[in-house]
């Protein structure tokens, strides 16, 4: 009797259930937890019931949040809680043998940049992490996903976690993906289709030619702003480009045969079924940018931005009418030629080397526009290094880029690192929410070659116009 | 946890889509630990005019009628975003013990759960109605019964809701769950010893 085929996050959820109750409750066991200076919450529960993980060869700990991107030295940190923070993780992973990537250490860098980086996440695994975005270990074959502090509590005392089964989804895209255009349009043209909540309750597997002839930090954008879709998780099948990213890493398998054969096995089977499909044409992708307060209001670059009068209901043109208050923009203005004022890039979505190359290639021989401060943060040492290595930094700071150190920053400001009200900024992050990157600043969402394309034009502007050697 | 049975209270209507969690509570203000009052951070660039600063009286949270409201009623993917379990402690410590809304961000519904804030999922049109009906009689009170799993509207109308019954069970009880997961020892160890070394390295 053959078994029936099953989604490889079926696989992997099978693999990890420690028992199931009647009700559908299920009680997974958790393979990696990532923890970052979020953590301590979870960590004054755990003191306050006189508990200590149960696995903290597990555990890895790692700050990113408060790091400040300055300098690498805590007693440069102005803000007392945020040195705080970023002491404590180093205090409770110390205090409970928990390997810690300290700031200023050769491996610190933001939490799901190193995981993949360090071959922490490996195809198969179930990881966990008190951020939303660990979705993005998914590109990996992992089943990844963000949980809460009382959650990140629950793991470290049990290793396990509750959960009920959540529905599957394939996005399948299919073609060839045009020059210029790369994950991030990809995922925001996702998004944009089926809305910031199209995924809730559902892991996303993403399937096709579009996605499988990515590069893995490609796919590691992709599946980082699965949340952005309400995914719980996302996720790509392994193959041999994954395993090649893998293969000699920090910590990658000491049995590497035995490992690959298991990973060989995961991919969902012929026939498996999913709940919901959404289909996708690559080569019709443009590059993207957000006009609005969620990600899924994204258009190409050639888009104008819509009216009140487009809104489906009442709710929905009050909303657009905040919308685009907040965001300084009229209905009908084209989205090409706003004017931007500062540039990140950076962030768990797009900080990685393939990134900082793609914006490099924009960049280099040209010069960010007067009026625009334009800051590159590699998401870790290792970024750093490498783009070092190739001279990147040197292709940014002649360009007039202001080239940083490792961390979140202004993905989400945490450690200060916020545009002032009002300002513009063309940011390769993952949430253009209102407040984001500062009270009252807008937050646009773009590519890495876009971001770039906007800090030497000035504003927004096509990069394949750029590319093409246009000015 | 503190236990949730039935709640009877004025609502407050913020009939928007796509609530995200930076905007429950501004990232400057998650390095505080639990014991800090949260309150004050709930909306707190939200419900103050950019300019100023001062609160805006329109923002609902802001309007005294609603003062001692215990029941958020919201638009369709509530709290999206960020996995900020600071959300909840915001919404909990101004008061709040239930949010009803078309949808919600996952990690934000299972947070709520653990935290004494109960979620609560009805059809759009339901919440459209019951968004309408505390907008034009904002002292009408409703009643969110969790061992009934039902909700009951100013104008009367029952409007029943699930949620996953494990999460119900430790809601109504105040439990958490760690205790519970403990009380499994043995289930977790022999797991651990059939799966050996797998993943570990």
């Amino acid at each position: 009797m053959s078994e029936a085929p099953r989604t490889m996050f079926e696989k992997i959820w099978d693999r990890h259930r420690v028992l199931e109750r009647e009700d559908g409750q299920t009680l997974l066991y958790v393979d990696r937890h990532l923890v970052h200076e979020g953590g301590a919450a979870a960590f004054a529960a755990l003191r306050r019931r006189g508990l200590a993980p149960r696995a903290p060869d597990r555990i890895f700990t790692v700050p990113d949040h408060y790091a400040p991107t300055d300098s690498r030295r805590l007693d440069d940190i102005r803000d007392p809680r945020h040195r705080e923070m970023i002491e404590q993780l180093a205090q409770n992973s110390k205090e409970h043998g928990i390997r810690h990537f300290g700031l200023g250490g050769p491996e610190q860098g933001i939490v799901h940049v190193i995981g993949p980086e360090l071959g922490l996440s490996q195809p198969g695994m179930l990881i966990v992490c008190g951020d939303s975005h660990t979705s993005t270990h998914g590109a990996l074959g992992a089943l990844a996903f963000g949980i809460g502090s009382s959650e990140v509590a629950h793991v470290l005392a049990t290793q396990t976690l509750w959960q009920r089964k959540p529905k599957t989804m394939r996005i399948t895209v299919d073609g060839r993906l045009g020059e210029g255009v790369s994950a991030k349009d990809v995922i925001l043209a996702i998004i944009a289709r089926i809305s910031a909540a199209g995924a809730t309750g559902h892991v996303i597997e993403y399937a096709g030619s579009a996605i499988t002839s990515l590069s893995m930090e490609g796919r590691l954008t992709l599946c980082n702003m699965s949340i952005e879709a309400g995914g719980r998780a996302g996720m790509v099948a392994p193959d041999e480009a994954t395993f090649a990213y893998l293969a000699g890493r920090a910590y990658a398998p000491e049995d590497w045969e035995a490992a690959l054969a298991r990973w060989r096995a995961l991919p969902s089977d012929p026939g498996a079924v999913f709940d919901a499909e959404v289909t996708l044409d690559g080569g019709a992708i443009e590059p993207m940018v957000t006009w609005g307060n969620s990600p899924e209001e994204a258009l190409p670059i050639g888009g104008t931005v819509p009216g009140p009068e487009a809104a489906a209901d009442a709710e929905r043109r009050e909303t657009m009418a905040r919308t685009l208050d907040y965001m300084g923009l009229a209905p009908g203005m084209a989205l090409e030629g706003l004017a931007v004022d500062r540039v990140f890039i950076g962030s768990c979505t797009n900080s990685r080397i393939e990134d900082l190359r793609a914006a490099a290639a924009v960049a280099r021989g040209r010069r960010v526009a007067e009026s625009v401060e334009a800051w590159v943060v590699p998401g870790s040492e290792a970024v750093k290094r490498q783009a070092e290595a190739e001279g990147l930094h040197e292709v940014f700071r002649g360009a007039g880029f202001d080239w940083r150190e490792p961390g979140c920053s202004m993905c989400v400001g945490m450690n200060g690192d916020i545009a002032r009200p009002g300002s513009r900024v063309a940011s390769t992050s993952n949430r253009n929410f209102m407040g984001r990157q500062g009270p009252g600043a807008r937050t646009h969402l773009v590519s890495p070659a876009m971001a770039a394309a906007a800090a030497v034009a000035g504003h927004f502007t096509d990069v394949r116009r750029l590319l093409a050697g246009g000015g | 946890m503190e236990a949730f049975t039935r709640l009877t209270s004025v609502a407050v209507p913020l009939p928007r889509p796509n609530i995200d969690t930076d905007q429950i509570i501004p990232a400057r203000f998650l390095s505080r630990p639990r014991e800090v009052d949260h309150g004050e951070f709930l909306f707190h660039d939200a419900r103050r005019r950019p300019e100023t600063g001062e609160q805006d009286p329109e923002f609902p949270l802001n309007r005294e009628v609603f003062g001692a409201a215990r029941i958020i009623v919201a638009g369709r993917n509530f709290a999206c975003g960020s996995s900020r379990e600071s959300a909840v402690w915001a919404l909990f410590d101004a008061g709040f013990r239930c949010a009803i809304a078309p949808s919600f961000g996952d990690i934000f519904r299972t947070n709520g759960m653990k935290n004494g804030l109960l979620p609560v999922v009805l059809p759009a049109e339901a919440v459209a109605a019951l968004t309408a009906q505390v907008e034009a009689a904002p002292e009408a009170e409703v009643t969110v019964d969790l061992r009934a799993l039902e909700v009951t509207f100013p104008d009367g109308s029952v409007h029943g809701f699930e949620v996953d019954p494990f999460a119900r069970h430790c809601l109504l009880e105040g439990l958490d769950e760690i205790g519970l997961t403990l009380s499994l020892e043995d289930e977790i160890a022999a797991f651990e010893r059939r799966y050996g070394r797998e993943n570990t390295r």
